[in-house]
């Protein structure tokens, strides 16, 4: 292995930089040496700038696949150790062919920028939404309960209703939502591909249902309630002192202890 | 229309639903399952496969759980070709397939299945593939999978017409044991799962652990009135210091000490899987 090159021996003007220059000016971001700037520091700058926009939707601000992708891939590693509930939200805007038929791609680019917005509002810092494609977007919801899932994803779908998106002077549009949802398996190591496959047969469903609703697949019924515990392990003898040494043979079916009833 | 319409995702169910596999199987395919590691349940898979071949039936034992594989540990086999070489496409099946020391045929994953401990779809058709060239060749096919409730054990348990759960009478043990069995219910419409107690202390106290986690079963897992979820007991494994024994050195209980009590228990396993499972040979 070679040791890092001297900052100095960096010559710039051997460097076709040209192309980097230009995509980052054109995300307003300041593409020239600073004066003074080192070379090795100034080519760092146009590195991250460059990976910034390569995880971005250049129309909606928002990251695009691969950056929902890397954060799927984060999220699957975080919840196979914590079991955290995660939940993936893939929301498609309805009828979206007949907006750019009707009105123009013009149009259609400032909904999914207003969509883009406003997804951005509904959403708590540590939430992530990307583009996925074309009109579909992905939240990603970490430590949302499954209790809550629902409520999330149904205030996200009124948030959408209820905008009005300013296409043309006196041209006003309202465009409603799809969302599917799927929960990553808790403890367990799954694939991106999985996950989003689950949410996007739940987003079938939503469309297929009529449209401008939400689905969201059932979380998996894998915890166990203290009632179940309690029922469980009624049978097992109750704890003794260490120093009683043995344990009774086998405690009375039931002993004693009423087991609370509790069927949805 | 220019929604997204993706057609349903139908390789998934295939992969998740009980029966649905395109098997045409001459034999049976039974799954050594567990809610919680370290119950023993390679352990039950080799015992058990030896002693069902001693009974005259042709054994394979399938190490589906993929990459984290103990099956060579307690064989003591240390194979030149895995399952592995075949997912890689460097070796042929019939390759893989070895000789255990118990007169039955194992094939192995081989550490290198790590990286495919995630069920990806062509991991998903290639396990599919592999099983329906093995199944037709055997009377008996254990899978002994991983313990716990990953797409992996999920799938590989979809695959297997019968269950066998492994639990001890620990509190973690059963309780693990009672999660997987209410997802095998809802997620395969299990109707029956057999149930084995490893480890027990006392004679019944399978049949009393068995009774309990059907009752916890009835009373909290909302099933089908029509498919009600039935637990079988099994039979119970005592404790037995020639279990540790045999582990400890790497040998198969039931060549060494088929006799002893544990090596018994095995053997009845074997009779009543023989009396409600398994095929008579033709």
């Amino acid at each position: 292995m070679s040791s890092p090159i001297p900052p100095t021996l960096i010559d710039l003007q051997h460097l076709r930089l040209d192309d980097a220059r230009a995509l980052l000016a054109h995300a307003r971001q300041d593409s020239h040496p600073q004066p003074g700037e080192a070379p090795l520091h100034y080519l760092q700058r146009l590195i991250d700038g460059l990976s910034e926009l390569s995880l971005k939707d250049p129309l909606t601000g928002l990251g695009n696949r691969r950056y929902l992708h890397a954060a799927l891939e984060r999220a699957i590693e975080t919840v196979a150790r914590s079991g955290d509930a995660v939940l993936l939200l893939l929301i498609d805007i309805d009828h979206f062919k007949h907006i750019n038929d009707a009105h123009g791609h013009l149009a259609g680019d400032q909904v999914l920028q207003a969509v883009a917005n406003r997804l951005a509002l509904c959403v708590r810092p540590m939430d992530m939404v990307a583009r996925y494609g074309g009109e579909e977007f992905a939240l990603l919801l970490p430590n949302c309960r499954p209790a809550c899932g629902r409520a999330v994803a149904d205030r996200v779908r009124a948030a959408i209703e209820s905008l009005r998106i300013e296409v043309a002077p006196s041209t006003q549009l309202q465009v409603t939502v799809s969302i599917g949802g799927a929960y990553a398996p808790e403890w367990v190591r799954s694939t991106t591909e999985l996950w989003i496959e689950r949410a996007d047969l739940q987003l079938y469903r939503a469309k297929h249902n009529g449209r401008n609703q939400v689905m969201l697949e059932l979380p998996q019924q894998i915890s166990v309630s203290a009632e179940e515990k309690g029922l469980l392990f009624s049978h097992l003898p109750l704890p003794v002192p260490e120093a009683a040494g043995q344990l009774p043979d086998a405690a009375p079916e039931n002993a004693g202890t009423p087991i609370p009833r509790v069927i949805a | 229309m220019n929604d997204v319409v993706t057609p349903p995702a139908t390789q998934q169910d295939t992969g998740l639903k009980a029966g649905s596999v395109p098997l045409k199987p001459h034999g049976k395919v039974i799954a050594v399952t567990s809610g919680k590691g370290g119950v023993g349940k390679t352990f039950v898979s080799a015992n058990l496969a030896a002693a069902l071949a001693k009974r005259g039936h042709k054994v394979l034992v399938l190490d589906a759980d993929l990459g984290l594989a103990n099956l060579d540990v307690v064989l003591n086999l240390h194979p030149k070709i895995t399952l592995h070489d075949v997912f890689t496409g460097k070796a042929k099946l019939e390759d893989a397939i070895l000789q255990a020391p118990g007169g039955f045929s194992v094939v192995l994953a081989g550490s290198g299945m790590v990286e495919y401990s995630r069920l990806t779809p062509e991991v998903r058709d290639e396990f599919l593939r592999i099983m329906s060239s093995l199944v037709p060749n055997f009377d008996v096919v254990l899978l002994d999978t991983g313990a716990g409730i990953s797409d992996v054990v999920l799938f590989a348990v979809s695959l297997a017409s019968e269950v066998l759960m492994v639990a001890t009478p620990e509190p973690t043990s059963l309780t693990d044991a009672y999660a997987t069995i209410k997802v095998l219910v809802g997620q395969q419409q299990r109707q029956a799962v057999r149930v084995l107690v490893n480890q027990a202390a006392r004679a019944g106290a399978g049949q009393a652990i068995t009774h309990q986690l059907q009752q916890v079963l009835d009373r909290f897992v909302v099933t089908d009135p029509d498919r009600p979820i039935r637990l079988i007991h099994m039979g119970d494994i005592p404790i037995d210091p020639e279990v540790r024994q045999a582990i400890m050195r790497r040998q198969l209980m039931m060549q060494t000490t088929p006799g002893c009590p544990a090596g018994q228990a095995i053997t009845q396993l074997a009779i009543k899987l023989e009396e409600s499972v398994i095929p008579a040979r033709a």
